[in-house]
């Protein structure tokens, strides 16, 4: 069984509830499964009151008590995370190779890359030397923090500035999972359009950092940079922009600066 | 389609309140601004409930509408999404008062 989150060992991102579900249960197979029932249980309790069992539980207090226990690592250990969500496409592993390549030498990084199948951006990830774990979640569209939690056993936390994550390429359902993060960064590239931000609220409203990404393409588009950030404001009115390109590097430094800043915060105890 | 995790938490959830005891209904409330889709919730009940104490229970959900208030004038307003600015004054700095919630509320058991 696993010390940190309490699964066990066949376990990975779902709780099998096993059969001990007690004669209550034996109903169950009295019924053909893979069907519609067509008809409501009433019958069965005849004479039985039913009770009203007050629950008021959030649906997300599991995930959010793994990332509350991955937050108090990374807060013990010093390390400043990020969870990178965007779109497919967006340029997410473009400017993680840029940014540990530039950075290599001044602060220790390490990567945990969510995709559902393939370990293409991990390899990409690997060839920059950082450290690496691909996560595929098959058919799952994001990141959890259970996921996280596993991830961490490949890393050397101890000696970690920073740990980038890239999540599933997706601007709906990352947005709901804490992983223990400090910031959520939203990737968005100038080839998307600028109304995304008012299309997929829940993401740049649960984000505070935006990367206006591929900006080296502006003048081929028809891009409105600043109605973009107008929208994204509009979101979140307190989201912090950096405009970069991945590939000319234009715009890296600030988005740079903000890194160290941020790690020196989280080392020194608190981000 | 995260809701698939969603109703897998929502089982357990249950089945951890049910203590063995089959449930009929099950009560839940989902914001507007919760990023979650009734209909997909429906759509996964069905699916992952088969097999555990919740085989066969009915699911409610109460729609909790989106309430913000003005951080400039104070005043408190309905919203359906967050990019909606004070109708009473213009501005987008609000704070979200309900609409964010995801949560079982009660169950029907045996």
């Amino acid at each position: 069984m696993c010390t940190t989150c309490g699964c066990g060992p066949e376990e990975n991102n779902h709780h099998d509830h096993g059969h001990d579900h007690g004669p209550a249960h034996s109903h169950t197979h009295d019924h053909v499964h893979g069907h519609k029932h067509e008809h409501k249980h009433d019958h069965h309790h005849a004479g039985t009151a039913s009770k009203t069992i007050s629950v008021e539980t959030d649906v997300l207090a599991k995930n959010n008590r793994l990332a509350a226990g991955n937050r108090a690592l990374f807060d013990q250990k010093g390390v400043f995370v990020l969870n990178l969500v965007s779109s497919p496409g967006s340029g997410k592993t473009t400017i993680l190779e840029r940014t540990l390549r530039d950075l290599n030498g001044k602060l220790s990084f390490a990567v945990i890359e969510g995709d559902q199948q393939t370990d293409n951006d991990a390899v990409r990830i690997a060839a920059t030397g950082v450290p690496v774990k691909q996560v595929n979640t098959g058919a799952g569209c994001h990141l959890d923090a259970h996921m996280v939690c596993h991830a961490l056993d490949n890393f050397d936390v101890d000696n970690l500035d920073i740990l980038m994550i890239e999540n599933v390429g997706n601007l709906v359902c990352p947005a709901t999972f804490d992983l223990g993060e400090n910031h959520k960064v939203v990737v968005l590239s100038v080839t998307e359009g600028e109304d995304k931000p008012l299309k997929y609220p829940s993401m740049f409203h649960n984000a505070d950092i935006m990367l206006l990404n591929k900006i080296d393409l502006l003048p081929h588009l028809d891009f409105d940079v600043e109605k973009c950030k107008e929208f994204a404001r509009r979101v979140n009115p307190g989201i912090r922009i950096f405009d970069v390109s991945s590939k000319s590097g234009e715009g890296m430094d600030a988005w740079y600066e903000w890194l160290a800043a941020g790690t020196r915060k989280q080392s020194d105890g608190g981000a | 389609m995260h809701e698939l995790s969603i109703v897998q938490g929502v089982v357990e959830i249950c089945e951890s309140a049910a203590a063995g005891k089959r449930v009929l209904a099950v009560v839940m409330e989902i914001g507007v601004l919760s990023n979650v889709m009734p209909d997909a919730v429906e759509f996964c009940f069905e699916a992952c409930t088969k097999e555990t104490l919740l085989d066969g229970a009915r699911l409610v959900i109460d729609r909790v509408p989106g309430r913000a208030k003005c951080r400039k004038c104070a005043a408190e307003f309905t919203v359906k999404a967050y990019y909606e600015k004070c109708p009473a004054c213009g501005e987008y700095k609000v704070d979200i008062l309900s609409g964010e919630e995801l949560r079982v509320k009660e169950l029907e058991v045996e």
